[in-house]
């Protein structure tokens, strides 16, 4: 049950972040999911989209260096204590989260949480043993 | 040092001298055909013999060395007498992973000595100075170079070498420095830090700057002088041909470095053509080296851009003088007073798995040290979307700049092509200081 995210470099200047939305919104290609991680020289998008694989071909068409990776999607109530009780699952185990991000769905009923961790199978076991909801890119993409 | 025979040898008619260049060039020539083959190799292919050079305009027939003469035959393999005899050895920077290496027999350090003492004495320095030695020691010739010259002029030197600044004012003012030798760079540095610490130059007792192995301006001669109260001259060497000594100022040029001529011999061609230029034409300059045991060397194309002055000096030396260099034939970067080749940087890029050589160089100047930043493009294969992947490359490639070049370098990652490419070929370098 992984989730397919696109990655993409940018350097610390202007205008990158919009060029990006752009080409995807050009190409009718719906962002469900954002982060970006930054250092004083440069910084990682990280998206979850609709069309994987359209997206990442036309963000390479258009001169910019592009991963793919997965990530666990999971689904919590949207109230206190959602995020402690995962995070709580897996570092019980002692694994480590390399980062997350998180959206709220349209209901404003679930919170998605969306982690990589060091160790993605083993998260992946802990998080179902323990009962939790781990969603599909489609299912995230569908919210 | 014998201050008589000095002074005859440096005031002789031209006549004179150019006698005893042509016979200690003739006997250097006959030596490295019979004991260095790939000397005898390039001179065969050219079809001269030893016998063949009559007069020094014959200098022109024999065929040039280069650097990568040097790294084709690494470590050692332009040595003419057998490494019992070599006593120590220096390297520069070579053009790609592998140094410059040199040698010298002990009559060599002697010899380097004797020129790097009658540089010190075209200065104005004597026997009863304190000399405060700021050039490097170790590979680099400049520290090692430096001091058997102070001591064979009989000064006192004080081998502080470079870096911690703050110790080095306190030594320069309570041990009574009255010479300082350093890069020009550094001297600015000691004269910012002099002022940061509230040591004032009156409290000094500097008289006499010598400056040498990077590029440095007329600009930056009057900041040196001004900041620090003292006079401030300029010495040229390289490694290959010696080290610190080829060439000096004496205090009454208004015009270029005498060179050591009864030891290295001076030519001016044209970059492109490589046809020797009469005196005053501006071009490359090139060393036959006159008196060398271990490694002599003929006919060193220097890369060094500069202007052979021929024009007698007030100072009643007959030696002629070379002008400021003015620039490089190739691309060789001086950075904080080590050598630099883009090559280099792109040998340890090149090192480093999945990452695409493409880079660019820049050079700034802040303050008084040079900066250099390397950016380098983000391939597919190196990209990640965790911070610490590409943290963690940057540092790899930093380190192994550092280890190769000796210099500190900023890595910072780019976008694919942002390094702009013109006309297929990629700009390397840019260069921002101001010399």
């Amino acid at each position: 049950m992984r989730v397919e995210q696109i990655a993409v470099f940018l350097e610390n200047k202007s205008g990158r972040l919009a060029e990006i939305t752009e080409i995807l919104a050009k190409n009718g290609i719906n962002i469900r999911a954002l982060s970006v991680a930054d250092t004083a020289d440069f910084g990682i998008l990280r998206l979850i989209v609709n069309k994987v694989d359209l997206a990442q071909k036309v963000l390479k068409e258009n001169g910019f260096t592009v991963g793919k990776t997965t990530v666990l999607a999971v689904e919590v109530p949207d109230q206190a204590g959602g995020l402690a009780g995962v995070l709580k699952t897996v570092e019980a185990e002692g694994m480590n989260v390399e980062y997350m991000y998180a959206f709220v769905n349209k209901s404003g009923e679930k919170a998605v949480l969306i982690f990589r961790f060091d160790d993605m199978d083993k998260a992946t076991q802990l998080l179902q043993k323990a009962g939790l909801t781990l969603l599909s890119g489609e299912q995230v993409c569908s919210l | 040092m014998n201050i008589m025979r000095v002074k005859e040898i440096e005031t002789l008619p031209r006549a004179g001298l150019e006698a005893i260049q042509l016979q200690r060039l003739q006997s250097l020539v006959h030596r490295v055909y019979e004991t260095v083959a790939p000397y005898r190799e390039k001179m065969d292919a050219a079809g001269v013999k030893p016998g063949d050079i009559q007069s020094l305009a014959d200098l022109k027939k024999l065929p040039f060395t280069t650097k990568d003469d040097l790294r084709d035959n690494y470590p050692f393999g332009l040595f003419t007498v057998p490494m019992d005899d070599v006593v120590r050895v220096h390297a520069s920077s070579g053009t790609t992973g592998k140094p410059t290496v040199v040698g010298y027999t002990a009559g060599d350090i002697e010899m380097w000595a004797s020129v790097m003492a009658r540089a010190l004495s075209m200065a104005g320095v004597t026997k009863g100075d304190m000399i405060h030695n700021a050039y490097g020691y170790g590979l680099f010739t400049g520290g090692l170079g430096a001091h058997y010259g102070a001591e064979y002029l009989g000064a006192t030197v004080i081998p502080v070498s470079g870096g911690n600044t703050k110790r080095q004012i306190t030594i320069m003012r309570d041990f009574g420095s009255t010479v300082l030798l350093a890069t020009p760079s550094y001297a600015l540095n000691l004269a910012d830090a002099m002022a940061d610490v509230g040591v004032s130059p009156e409290e000094l007792k500097l008289r006499v700057g010598i400056h040498g192995a990077e590029p440095w301006s007329e600009n930056m001669r009057e900041e040196v002088e001004r900041k620090l109260g003292i006079r401030a001259v300029d010495i040229y060497g390289l490694s290959e041909v010696i080290g610190p000594g080829v060439a000096m100022e004496c205090l009454e040029t208004d015009r270029g470095m005498h060179i050591l001529e009864d030891h290295f011999l001076p030519e001016i061609v044209d970059p492109d053509t490589f046809e020797p230029l009469p005196y005053g034409e501006p071009g490359e300059l090139v060393f036959t080296t006159l008196t060398k045991e271990a490694f002599p060397i003929i006919r060193y194309r220097t890369k060094d851009l500069s202007r052979l002055v021929a024009e007698p000096c007030k100072c009643g030396r007959t030696l002629v003088r070379m002008e400021k260099v003015t620039g490089r034939t190739d691309d060789m970067l001086i950075i904080r007073g080590v050598n630099v080749f883009p090559s280099q940087v792109e040998h340890v890029l090149m090192g480093v798995e999945g990452v695409e050589p493409h880079y660019q160089i820049e050079v700034n100047r802040e303050g008084n040290l040079d900066t250099m930043e390397v950016m380098v493009e983000v391939s597919e294969q190196v990209f990640s979307d965790e911070i610490k992947v590409l943290e963690n490359l940057t540092r790899k490639i930093q380190v192994e700049i550092k280890d190769l070049l000796g210099v500190t370098a900023k890595v910072k990652l780019v976008e694919p092509r942002t390094i702009k490419r013109s006309e297929g070929k990629a700009q390397r370098v840019i260069d921002n200081r101001k010399l």
